[in-house]
């Protein structure tokens, strides 16, 4: 879909092509990711936005292949790694594919380390899975990470407890570890969604920095538009498990498009603007993601809904410069027939 | 502050000091230190305002509306609460007087019973004041019942749901199950710990709705605290800012946000992401070091000292008062004095 916009120049490093994970449970089958589809390039931040629920971090575990099988599954679209459809690989290959290509900082700082490891047997097992190391190198290896994210004291505090360090410092060690093994790709679920605003700024810029010290490409999941405004090149904005809206960060906060980008923008209260009265909302509650009927799942919600809106999915339309939105509003009358 | 409005103050903090003791030893316990949680601070809120408290986790936010709706038994200081002292009145004066002060708490899914129905949770305040004799003979159980439903109708949820459990509805109804609880007794000052930072984006701003609306609409004072500074800046009328049990900055929010004056203040600003990409990678931002020291030990110097880019010898060793910069003005650093 994005191959017209983008450049050459830039590698295309993962595709994610229709994408779908459902996972059967006893009141039916759930479509937590419906047919999604985006590219990362070499050295990009994509941003994947959405409200809980909205099935962002169904697609990065999908992408990983971390989908408890059953009740998940995967059934259907392609993960092109370089190339190389992940969903297709044998489990030793995917192995080597996470950590070494591919890794993941996880929201919770608390609950993604090892209570009862120290930092460093923690840190020296991740390395040595994935390189030929010996346990004096790999301990060497973590130090030096420690260190370039910033945890002053790395020498001593690597043979510390996870109790002992504090929220911010985990998330540090946990993206030492996940970038110890310079994978191409850092996909970080929410990764400063536990953390208070000072750590959160602290974390987004060492994030920042070692991407672009590392070249390594990262795919940002939040539901906080501040941060995607301000990491992100590429924001892609899912509801229900589709992706409505695709753009660069620029044209997506100039011109939300989708109805629900737009209201979601003018709901977050802001710092820099005056205000008076109310704030936007948008009334109703996202939907229940179970046997959704084919119509646009945000109807019900959408102050501009009408009547084909209720009946069959919008195609996606491209507005010119990446910027895909999948809604009505934008397909004029001859289209309307041709779908 | 009561000169600034013409509006009497409702609630007073003076010099409120909640400190949890440390304790050590397994068969003779005895102290060994003590969290200070929230260490000496004082402020007042007016009848009809919002205050706001923001800070980082740590920093005693949730402590100090604790202590003011007397579940936990502040250490020194006093809140007067419309002329009573909570702290030192008799226990029936208190539970009286706590009539009119509620609380809404951060996490909708664990400050509900799961197995109560709405129907009893929102009763609960009233059945209590009731059976404790401290309502009015009036209110009977038919009477409980209508306020229910009118409550339930009030915060946007369906009487019909009267008799259904909380795990039957979303994060954002459940919220409205709480603030009807907290409206239940028809309190004159609401203590909202969090209330919308567990909620999605699109339903935190009908929550923030709401609850705008309730306090035109009942004229109700309100203590907001919130870790979002855009949040706070939306609902309230004055701010404080906290930082390990102090507070170091308290004014009017539209003041604060245009002219933060202590450094912390500057730092929480600036560190707060604005969901527009062009004036997001123009800022300026100050990046603060390091972590929020342990509030085990005590200061004798400026709280924020060791993390303060500005800092001086002087605030090592001298706690910066709370100085009036103008009249909707306080900070609490050495800087402005």
């Amino acid at each position: 879909m994005t191959n017209a916009t983008s450049p050459d120049t830039y590698k295309r490093l993962l595709e994610v092509k229709g994408l779908q994970t459902y996972f059967k449970t006893d009141a039916g089958i759930v479509k937590a990711v419906d047919g999604i589809s985006f590219t990362l390039n070499k050295g990009e931040t994509l941003g994947i936005v959405g409200e809980s629920g909205s099935g962002k971090s169904v697609t990065n575990l999908s992408i990983m292949r971390l989908i408890p099988s059953p009740p998940g599954k995967i059934v259907g679209g392609e993960v092109l790694f370089e190339g190389k459809d992940i969903l297709k690989l044998s489990e030793s290959e995917l192995r080597h594919l996470r950590g070494n290509d591919i890794s993941m900082i996880f929201q919770d700082p608390m609950t993604s380390l090892n209570p009862f490891l120290r930092i460093s047997t923690q840190m020296i097992e991740t390395i040595r899975l994935h390189k030929t190391m010996s346990r004096k190198e790999a301990l060497a290896k973590s130090i030096e990470m420690l260190k370039l994210v910033g945890i002053p004291a790395a020498e001593e505090r690597i043979h510390s407890y996870p109790h002992q360090f504090s929220g911010g410092m985990r998330q540090r060690v946990m993206i030492a570890m996940a970038l110890s093994c310079e994978a191409k790709i850092l996909i970080a679920d929410e990764p400063t969604t536990a953390l208070d605003v000072t750590i959160q700024a602290q974390i987004l810029e060492l994030i920042q920095e070692l991407s672009k010290k590392l070249d390594t490409a990262v795919i940002l999941i939040t539901h906080d538009l501040g941060v995607v405004a301000g990491m992100c090149d590429t924001v892609c904005v899912m509801y229900a498990g589709k992706i409505v809206e695709k753009a660069k960060t620029d044209d997506l906060y100039a011109k939300p498009s989708h109805p629900y980008t737009f209201g979601l923008i003018q709901s977050v209260p802001r710092l820099d603007k005056a205000h008076d009265g109310k704030l936007f909302s948008i009334e109703g509650q996202p939907p229940n993601v179970i046997d959704l009927p084919p119509c646009c799942p945000f109807h019900p919600r959408c102050h501009k809904a009408m009547d084909i809106c209720r009946t069959k999915y919008p195609p996606t339309k491209d507005l010119g410069n990446g910027h895909e939105v999948s809604c009505w509003l934008f397909i004029d009358e001859k289209e309307h027939s041709h779908e | 502050m009561s000169k600034t409005t013409e509006k009497r103050p409702l609630l007073e903090v003076v010099d409120l000091k909640q400190h949890f003791p440390i304790e050590s030893g397994f068969i003779i316990r005895r102290q060994i230190g003590a969290v200070r949680a929230v260490d000496g601070i004082s402020f007042t809120v007016n009848e009809g305002e919002t205050l706001g408290i923001v800070g980082e986790s740590g920093c005693g936010k949730s402590t100090t509306v604790r202590s003011i709706a007397q579940l936990y038994k502040p250490t020194s200081g006093s809140v007067i609460f419309d002329g009573i002292d909570l702290v030192n009145a008799p226990r029936e004066q208190m539970l009286d007087a706590r009539k009119n002060i509620q609380m809404i708490f951060q996490d909708p899914y664990a400050s509900l019973d799961p197995r109560m129905t709405v129907r009893t949770i929102i009763a609960e305040p009233l059945e209590i004041y009731r059976t404790r004799g401290m309502l009015d003979p009036s209110v009977t159980k038919d009477v409980i019942e209508r306020r229910v439903e009118e409550l339930m109708e009030r915060v946007g949820l369906n009487k019909a749901f009267k008799n259904r459990y909380p795990h039957e509805f979303s994060g954002g109804q459940r919220q409205r199950i709480g603030i009807a609880r907290a409206l239940a007794l028809n309190p004159k000052i609401i203590l909202a710990d969090e209330p919308v930072s567990a909620l999605d984006v699109s339903i935190q701003s009908q929550i923030l709705n709401l609850l705008h609306d309730l306090q035109k609409e009942l004229g109700l004072t309100y203590v907001f605290i919130a870790h979002d500074l855009a949040v706070i800046e939306y609902i309230s009328t004055r701010v404080a800012v906290m930082y390990l049990g102090k507070i170091m900055e308290l004014s009017r929010s539209s003041d604060l946000y245009k002219n933060p004056l202590h450094p912390y203040t500057k730092a929480l600003l600036s560190a707060a992401p604005i969901p527009d990409p062009v004036i997001e990678r123009k800022r300026q931002r100050i990046i603060l070091t390091g972590d929020v020291p342990s509030p085990n030990k005590e200061r004798f110097g400026c709280y924020f000292y060791d993390r303060c880019p500005y800092k001086m010898e002087k605030c090592k060793t001298n706690i910066p008062p709370m100085k009036r910069i103008d009249e909707n003005h306080e900070v609490a650093c050495w800087l402005y004095e």
